[in-house]
């Protein structure tokens, strides 16, 4: 049984390239559903990537209550102070939380692929800053200066806005700010704001107060002692998250969009592909009718020339797959786009062909194969022998 | 048109084979449809001509940074500005977060006078929401998404005003009567929105008393739009709160644009789709006409020319791949409402169905000449000699 199977297999396969028409059907119908589904959830896994990457579980974020967004948040300076004498914060050499206030808000800056205004988050941040994000880097430039109009940009907004290299200026709100220095951030979302200082941020746009603190714990198994102390607190009225708690909330609803769009219309490519599929495995068998019923005649058994068909589909299909993940991988890994997130404001991230993606593909494509593969194998196993012959 | 039938006989020769092909571009085609729906909804929004007079001021640095209430009247004067109206952004939902209600605070007469063809609603109605201050007039999908009722309180959090009397970010309002889109093409835009009155906001909010989000506009003559935002702005320029005025379809455009480029995207996809559709049919076309061989020897033999037989394969490429594309945008076109549940607010139209139909008779030229030449060419001895 064993020695027919591998004896079918390898025929099949010797005749292959008299099939190539048909048989690159199944390969190019595959690689176009594989590459098409990979490089859509590359989508979605790099913004996801990049707000998961936005956060640590020691560093908590504190909004006004019932706000969900940093942009609609505001605190005043004595809901700040309370906040930074709470139990549970990190306290640097000098005995003060580890806290930076921020003010957000948004500013239009054209992007440079369409030549239209985005919004940009600018955040002004507390001298603390270095002390609350350590993976925060100068790269290009220099860090801003307090009290002067001065501000970084993310190393993913210089790339898609417009204006914003180092040393060129932004008019906002009736004065030139200077862009001192480019910084990255881990890959994360900040890479797509506008740093400043947050006091002269409150002062251009006329706000006092704060939108967010943004804190560091003494641990992370700190979170909850801090969090009941400020929710109990009478005086205040704050939500307080996890960093990558609130930035997973933000990331949801357009990751699983993505995912939805991308899926759906890969189930469609692959149903088209799988009539494709079968189509080639049929006329394949109806060529090979003359060797699959010699075969038969000869003794071969019906499971090996089933099983032959079935294999010969699969590896179409596998290499379909293969050739669809790496032209995903080849044109799309890397690839910098950037979208309107959840927080109002642009997201730039880097499309993400994980492994995972790369296997997802491959699943699919050896399904369609084996969907796709089955029928004809099943008429090359029932194939009645003596006509067959007789009719070659 | 007499070889239709002869053309028909031959494109089902091959039951199966034609069948799967079919099955397969029809799929192709249902995908062709709805993604060249989604992609010109993108580039279209707000549907219909009916926003070509409106204009829409926001502050120049910002969507988010407020303009003083105080700029209305200096609006108001500049030449060509039939009404000029305010709104602010009051970021709503119904319960939970996902329950998003676009409630926007609107000063009646001026709001109602400028979308004064945009709107139906009852008088009766529209009496009572002017006589009650905590009045809410809701679209009639908002209404049936909530199971809401008029003479309901609902309650709607607002994730930005909290209100001066309680510090309460809850507001409650009374729901007065609803209204539908007059133009069928901006129901989908309205689908979720609530109107209720600027005072009762202004009045109420604990902050930001005497700002608004934005000013709409309508001109007199739609062909000055770009005049008439220029002056708008320059009457602001050099003040802290400059503007910018647009015409409110570029602004919609705009906002769009921000998602990124959804266009290119759909059409990376559709790349691939036409481009794997291009070797299954054509797979398929040279195949059947090898088969045939013999059988177009015959027809030239009883006289047919080498043009008529051309002209016969490409007659059954084109009607393959015509039958596949009625059928597959047939398919999405009947799905379209089950898009729309995906893409609240934004229009549909059918009119991006055509573009399909042009590409599946390039698609038919494209996978049709090849074997068609080669049918055409045909030598009569060696064909019927079956030396292909």
């Amino acid at each position: 049984m064993f020695k027919q199977l591998v004896a079918a297999i390898s025929m099949s396969l010797q005749t292959l390239p008299q099939r190539v028409g048909a048989s690159s059907v199944i390969v190019i119908g595959i690689a176009g559903v594989v590459a098409v589904l990979v490089s859509v959830l590359a989508m979605g896994a790099g913004f996801r990537h990049t707000l998961a990457d936005g956060g640590r579980a020691d560093r908590a974020i504190i909004l006004r209550g019932g706000s969900d967004a940093e942009l609609n948040s505001n605190l005043t300076r004595a809901d700040v102070d309370t906040i930074s004498n709470a139990p549970g914060l990190a306290r640097n050499s000098a005995g003060k939380a580890v806290l930076s206030s921020e003010l957000v808000t948004v500013v239009n800056i054209p992007k440079i692929d369409t030549g239209t205004d985005a919004n940009i988050t600018l955040r002004g941040v507390g001298l603390e800053l270095a002390e609350v994000r350590p993976e925060l880097k100068v790269v290009e430039g220099r860090m801003f200066h307090p009290a002067v109009r001065e501000l970084l940009a993310g190393a993913g907004a210089a790339k898609q806005f417009r204006g914003l290299t180092v040393g060129s200026v932004l008019h906002l709100r009736n004065a030139d700010w200077t862009v001192t220095g480019m910084f990255t951030s881990n890959g994360d979302v900040h890479e797509s704001e506008l740093l400043a200082d947050v006091d002269t941020v409150g002062s251009s746009i006329e706000r006092n107060g704060y939108s967010s603190a943004v804190a560091l714990l003494a641990s992370a198994a700190e979170f909850s002692r801090f969090k009941d102390a400020l929710t109990t607190d009478p005086q205040l009225k704050v939500d307080v998250q996890r960093e990558p708690e609130y930035y997973a909330a933000q990331s949801k609803a357009l990751t699983k969009a993505i995912n939805v769009v991308g899926n759906t219309v890969a189930v469609i490519m692959a149903i088209g592909a799988m009539f494709g599929a079968l189509n080639s495995m049929y006329s394949a068998v109806a060529a090979r009718g003359l060797e699959i019923a010699t075969l038969r005649a000869i003794g071969f058994g019906a499971v090996p020339v089933l099983l032959s068909v079935m294999i010969e589909a699969l590896l179409l299909s596998l290499l379909g797959g293969v050739i669809g993940a790496a032209l995903a991988w080849l044109f799309f890994n890397g690839h910098t786009v950037s979208t309107l997130g959840g927080a109002f404001a642009q997201v730039v991230f880097q499309l993400t062909v994980t492994r995972a993606l790369i296997i997802t593909g491959i699943v699919w494509a050896c399904l369609i194969g084996l969907l796709g593969g089955f029928f004809p194998a099943l008429r090359a196993a029932r194939l009645p022998v003596a006509e067959a012959l007789r009719a070659a | 048109m007499k070889f239709f039938p002869l053309i028909w006989a031959t494109l089902w020769r091959k039951k199966t084979r034609t069948i799967f092909t079919l099955l397969s571009m029809v799929v192709a085609f249902l995908l062709f449809g709805v993604l060249e729906t989604v992609d010109y909804a993108f580039a279209h929004p707000g549907g219909g001509a009916t926003g070509a007079d409106k204009l829409i001021t926001t502050n120049k640095y910002s969507i988010t940074l407020s303009l003083p209430f105080s700029d209305t009247q200096e609006i108001r004067a500049v030449p060509g500005v039939a009404e000029v109206t305010w709104i602010s952004w009051f970021g709503a939902y119904y319960q939970e977060s996902k329950n998003f209600v676009f409630a926007l605070p609107v000063d009646t007469d001026s709001y109602f006078n400028l979308h004064k063809d945009e709107f139906i609603v009852s008088d009766e109605q529209m009496l009572a929401y002017r006589n009650t201050r905590s009045g809410a007039l809701v679209n009639s999908a908002l209404m049936k998404k909530f199971g809401w009722k008029v003479g309901d309180k609902v309650p709607l959090h607002s994730t930005i005003w909290t209100q001066k009397k309680d510090g309460s970010l809850d507001w409650t309002f009374d729901i007065v009567g609803t209204f539908d889109a007059k133009d069928a093409t901006q129901a989908g835009q309205q689908a979720s929105t609530l109107l209720f009155h600027y005072d009762l906001f202004d009045e109420g909010r604990s902050f930001g008393k005497g700002s608004v989000g934005w000013f709409e506009e309508r001109v007199t003559d739609p062909s000055q739009s770009g005049a008439i935002s220029g002056r708008i702005d320059a009457l602001f320029a050099n003040s802290p709160n400059e503007t910018k005025t647009q015409p409110a379809k570029d602004f919609a455009l705009a906002f769009m644009k921000q998602f990124g480029d959804i266009g290119f995207v759909l059409r990376a996809i559709l790349g691939a789709v036409f481009f794997t559709l291009l070797f299954l049919t054509g797979n398929t076309m040279m195949q059947s006409v090898r088969e045939r061989t013999p059988e177009l020897a015959v027809l030239k033999t009883i006289g047919f020319g080498d043009g008529k037989v051309l002209g016969l394969v490409i007659g059954e490429s084109l009607l393959l791949c015509v039958i596949a594309a009625v059928i597959g945008l047939a398919l999405s076109y009947a799905a379209l409402p089950i898009i729309k549940l995906g893409l609240q607010g934004v229009e549909l139209s059918p009119k991006a169905l055509l573009p399909g139909i042009g590409a599946a008779v390039l698609l038919a030229l494209i996978v049709g000449l090849p074997p068609a030449l080669r049918a055409g060419r045909l030598n009569i001895v060696d064909a019927l000699a079956d030396k292909r």
